[in-house]
């Protein structure tokens, strides 16, 4: 079991506060990331769960029993760190059994649960390396299944991906995900990549400046994000934002479209721009178009439209896609 | 591409090495030579060098005159002793400091470096006195805990700056697999911390073998280490110089022992952490 719960969890280093009250419910068994820019309060906010920072006030609930106040060894989590943090003088049998060590287990018992998540992890062939000998990938492998292999409650990870480079990033986001539906524990992932968060997330929480500005699955956020900061933050490339006369036409201080809801075409309907750089990645083009009287716009178009630098466009919105906010950056719901 | 440097510079370079090596070392040299001359070699000027009536009397009256094993052995029991607990006191000490600072760690640190700014012979009267009246005086345990307790600070400061240089995450990690204070300084800190400890440990015990001031004026006879046993023979009936270089030689030739099998080892642990 490992439900979750803060409430009105606040932290604050001498007079800075970094976390003005989370209130959040991970469920049980539920892929939760924690995502937002660099110095938004997310690794805090897990270091707080994890009891490796002191709450300042709030309670933090691990299956309806408040650990505030309870050490880190006693909370029944387990961490990977970015740095993998593992053990230098011990092998990677070592580094993984150190926790079972820590409870007292019996050698064999040991031996038996760490050769298993070994397996699990392809790591069985490194078992007697030290962590020097082992790329990068498998060090991330070595420290999860330090993680794994107590069982916890909850999987606490910090950007653990963040070393790696961009192809094993994705067979290990892939693979952290699988291993999470296999063992159905409680996961809290942060990272400041929207696209992992996206594509690992059961739901998402997004952070900004010590504050929770919406909590919810993927597509929620994606679809219908309560704030500007939302909108932006989450998609890639992020969200357009039109201001003035041309969001007064719709009822709005501000209103956003994503690039993929911009349609561009040679000629049409829709605000006409010139293409200031034209981006092909093959599948898709992304064109960033100055459109006078609005502004730098940037469009997704699937395959080829044969567009460069200096062509005019049309870029017409999906009436049904736009997203308008109001005064205050808060999304206006209809 | 990296520098070149011609053959004639490092031919200089080398033949200036030599020269300050021998400058350090001859002293050394020359009493280790006095302590093999007669009394009256040893005064003569000009003095020789390799072509003097090699003896070794003046070992055979040395030992003859003072118990050298006695002595060592006490030396031995005083260094051992005082950074054995030294470093008892000073790894969970460095630890505190290093990982769980308070707002006056670094006034703590400055102040007990400060206490080494002292000249100790200002204490001397105070401790004397101290000394006197709980009977330590030319007793080991008394030694052992003057010279731990003056080098402490600089154990404490050296372990702080290794024990820095270890990630935070690391004992962290230690931490969320359900490690106490206690097992995480036994089986993650101090292995990791090997290097350092162990030039830490080494420096300490050098610095304690080579101590004079508070072995002298608080030990005469019982507790008296080689430091003692070398002074006798600067003695009121003049100076001996070949007998006094033989007494030297006989006192630094285990820590110069020392030195030169773990040189690696301390230089390793003094540079530790300044390369990535």
């Amino acid at each position: 079991m490992g439900h979750i719960t803060l409430q009105g969890v606040h932290k604050a280093f001498g007079q800075h506060v970094v976390i003005h009250g989370a209130d959040l419910d991970i469920e049980d068994g539920s892929f939760v990331v924690f995502v937002g820019p660099s110095g938004c309060g997310k690794t805090t906010l897990l270091r707080l769960i994890a009891g490796l920072e002191d709450v300042t006030y709030g309670r933090i609930l691990i299956d309806g029993t408040n650990v505030v106040g309870v050490p880190a060894a006693k909370r029944g989590l387990s961490m990977v760190f970015q740095s993998y943090a593992l053990y230098p003088h011990m092998s990677v049998r070592g580094n993984i059994g150190f926790g079972l060590k820590m409870a007292g287990l019996p050698r064999p018992e040991i031996n038996r649960k760490v050769e298993a998540a070994a397996a699990t992890l392809n790591l069985t062939p490194y078992l007697d390396r030290k962590p020097r000998e082992l790329s990068g990938g498998q060090r991330q492998r070595v420290a999860i299944g330090r993680a794994i292999v107590r069982e916890p409650k909850a999987f606490l990870f910090d950007e653990p991906l963040s070393n790696l480079d961009a192809a094993l990033r994705v067979q290990m986001r892939l693979e952290i995900t699988t291993l999470q539906k296999q063992l159905a524990t409680t996961a809290i992932y942060v990272t400041h990549d929207q696209v992992e968060a996206m594509t690992m997330a059961d739901r998402i929480v997004v952070l900004n400046a010590g504050r929770v500005e919406q909590f919810g699955s993927p597509l929620e956020l994606y679809d219908r994000p309560d704030n500007l900061f939302v909108a932006g933050f989450i998609g890639s490339p992020r969200m357009n934002f039109v201001g003035n006369e041309t969001a007064k036409q719709h009822g709005a201080a501000t209103i956003g479209v994503r690039p993929e809801h911009l349609r561009a075409s040679r000629d049409g309907a829709g605000w006409e721009g010139k293409v200031a750089v034209a981006e092909h990645l093959g599948s898709d083009t992304f064109l960033h178009v100055d459109v006078p009287g609005i502004g730098k716009l940037t469009a997704r178009s699937v395959g080829e439209l044969g567009l460069t630098t200096g062509d005019r466009v049309r870029l017409l919105p999906d009436p049904g896609r736009i997203h308008r906010f109001d005064g205050e950056g808060k999304a206006i719901r209809s | 591409m990296a520098r070149r440097v011609s053959p004639a510079r490092i031919a200089v370079a080398t033949v200036a090495a030599w020269i300050v090596g021998f400058v350090i070392f001859f002293p050394i040299l020359w009493m280790i030579l006095a302590s093999f001359k007669t009394e009256l070699e040893a005064f003569a000027i000009p003095p020789s060098f390799l072509f003097f009536h090699w003896t070794i009397e003046n070992y055979e009256t040395v030992q003859g005159r003072s118990d050298y094993i006695h002595h060592a052995l006490n030396s031995l029991v005083v260094a051992g002793g005082s950074t054995l607990i030294a470093m008892l006191i000073a790894i969970p000490a460095a630890w505190s400091m290093a990982f769980a600072p308070s707002k006056r760690t670094k006034d703590t640190l400055l102040w007990m470096l400060s206490t080494k700014m002292m000249p100790p012979v200002g204490v001397l009267v105070p401790i004397y006195l101290i000394y006197r009246t709980f009977s330590l005086l030319d007793t080991l345990g008394g030694l052992i805990l003057v010279l731990c307790l003056g080098n402490l600070p600089i154990v404490i400061w050296m372990l702080f700056t290794y024990f820095k240089e270890i990630p935070k995450d690391i004992l962290e990690a230690a931490r969320m697999d359900g490690a106490t204070v206690r097992r995480e300084l036994i089986y993650v800190l101090t292995p990791m911390a090997v290097p350092g400890i162990a030039s830490t440990l080494l420096l300490n015990f050098i610095l304690a073998w080579n101590e004079a001031f508070w072995t002298l004026n608080l030990s005469s006879s019982d507790a008296a280490p080689l430091t003692v046993f070398i002074a006798s023979y600067s003695s009121p009936e003049g100076l001996f110089w070949a007998k006094l270089s033989a007494a030297s030689t006989m006192a630094i030739a285990p820590i110069l022992v020392l030195g030169w099998f773990s040189q690696r080892q301390l230089v390793r642990g003094l540079t530790f952490g300044a390369v990535k």
